[in-house]
């Protein structure tokens, strides 16, 4: 069967990987060409590269990290952040990305999803988006744009299901409440969203521990979980992660 | 040479890199000369089965592959470059594959869709196939008329064919080009067989 999948996240900020908590307080990590290779190396099953500044400068450096990282690692790239247009897309992808992930030009001009994933596949458009628990809203959470800065009033499982449908092929879901707390990932959300999509769902924000991890897969059915903090702290291992989980009857890739 | 068979669809390059990275030379083309000319093809496919059997006809590739493939030229597909070798697909009806082999495509009914991730491939008898995970990015997968040219199954709700070996023919509904260094060393394998 189909393996659960382990993607370290690396936010970049002027050629350099950083972590924030809550998206605030950058933290300086390392170079991302080494935490690729070391990720890549340590039984990562993908990489995912997030451009937290979506600046013409910063964009161009992380093209640059892809290409690099592209020649020597042969496995799933995605780069996401600010991206806009189909030609930044193309970019993305001829740079050797396998995908891209797209979350406030998706809350803004939803059909550049459609398009995007009429011209390159389904497999390559990846719906990222950043969530807030709102009492305001019908499902519980509500979406943010902009980093994580501004609110859209819009019902986070409403919209996901309508982006589904224009065509994304995976959704990341990227939780502000527990962002860089190492609270645990917010398995409610998780699971509200996995019982109500059809499409593979990508955990991220507050992973902390083991357990957390493995929560998110056999209590939250996350297909994925994204992690930044506790790699970049050397808390864990990505190999301990997957034996741990394995052990725990979670399939995985060792 | 390997010749890599560009025809504007999906990322091309990922293949070649593959290849340049265990030493193996290749060239992407464009041109129908050089894909006649070419002692091993490969063509790789993402999207769309109809957009990708379109492509191939307007620069009229499709007849090129069919009279290589039929003059035993090595032949590997990857993913929908896998799918086109059938006869029709339920992503595209009205528009005819390849035809190589006899047989369908059809979507999965049960699970996540799309697949996306690191599957087992289990090998029934293959000259490049071991056992392990690859990565895989599908929502549909083929179903031949002809069991036997199954090289290897996957199981993902149900069991489907992740792999074909036919005479020259080989194809993968999995990426070896992002399947790490396993999938690096089955298409340094298919290379040198």
């Amino acid at each position: 069967m189909l393996a659960k999948r382990i993607i370290p996240c690396l936010d970049i900020n002027k050629e350099r990987v950083v972590k924030g908590i809550n998206f605030k307080n950058l933290k300086d990590i390392g170079n991302p060409l080494e935490l690729a290779r070391y990720y890549s190396n340590s039984g990562a099953d993908e990489i995912s590269f997030l451009d937290i500044t979506a600046s013409y400068e910063n964009r161009k450096i992380i093209l640059e990290f892809v290409k690099s990282v592209a020649n020597e690692v042969f496995i799933p790239l995605s780069v996401g952040g600010g991206i806009r247009t189909i030609e930044e897309i193309q970019s993305i992808l001829a740079a050797g990305a396998e995908k891209v992930s797209i979350g406030t030009s998706a809350v803004q001009n939803p059909q550049l999803i459609a398009k995007a994933a009429n011209k390159f596949g389904k497999q390559a458009i990846v719906l990222s988006l950043d969530v807030q628990r709102s009492s305001s809203m019908k499902n519980g959470w509500e979406i943010y744009i902009n980093g994580g800065r501004k609110p859209t009033g819009l019902d986070a499982l409403e919209f996901a299901q309508k982006i589904e449908n224009l065509g994304s092929g995976e959704i990341l879901l990227n939780s502000i409440d527990r962002d860089g707390t190492k609270l645990g990932y917010d398995l409610e959300l998780i699971k509200l969203f996995n019982e109500n999509l059809k499409i593979p769902i990508i955990a991220s924000g507050g992973a902390g521990t083991l357990e957390n991890i493995r929560d998110a897969f056999t209590i939250g059915g996350a297909d994925a979980a994204l992690v930044a903090s506790l790699f970049h702290y050397k808390n864990y291992k990505i190999q301990e992660v997957k034996k741990y989980l394995r052990k725990h009857k979670v399939e995985v890739r060792l | 040479m390997i010749t890599v068979i560009d025809y504007g669809v999906g990322n091309i390059k990922s293949v070649q890199k593959a290849f340049t990275k265990m030493g193996i030379k290749s060239i992407i083309s464009t041109e129908s000369q050089k894909i006649e000319e070419a002692t091993k093809l490969v063509l790789p496919g993402v999207g769309n089965f109809g957009d990708v059997m379109q492509e191939l006809r307007k620069l009229g590739f499709d007849k090129i592959l069919i009279t290589k493939i039929q003059e035993e030229t090595p032949f590997l597909g990857i993913c929908v470059g896998m799918q086109i070798l059938f006869e029709t697909s339920s992503e595209a009806e009205g528009i005819n594959g390849l035809g190589i082999f006899r047989g369908r495509v059809q979507k999965f009914t049960q699970g996540k869709i799309p697949h996306i991730g690191w599957n087992e491939i289990i090998p029934r008898k293959s000259r490049v196939l071991k056992k392990g995970y690859v990565y895989f990015a599908n929502s549909f997968y083929v179903v031949p008329k002809d069991d036997s040219i199954i090289s290897a199954e996957t199981d993902y709700f149900v069991r489907f064919p992740s792999a074909i070996e036919k005479d020259k023919i080989t194809a993968f509904q999995f990426h070896p080009e992002k399947s790490g260094i396993f999938g690096l060393n089955i298409l340094k394998r298919w290379a040198k067989c």
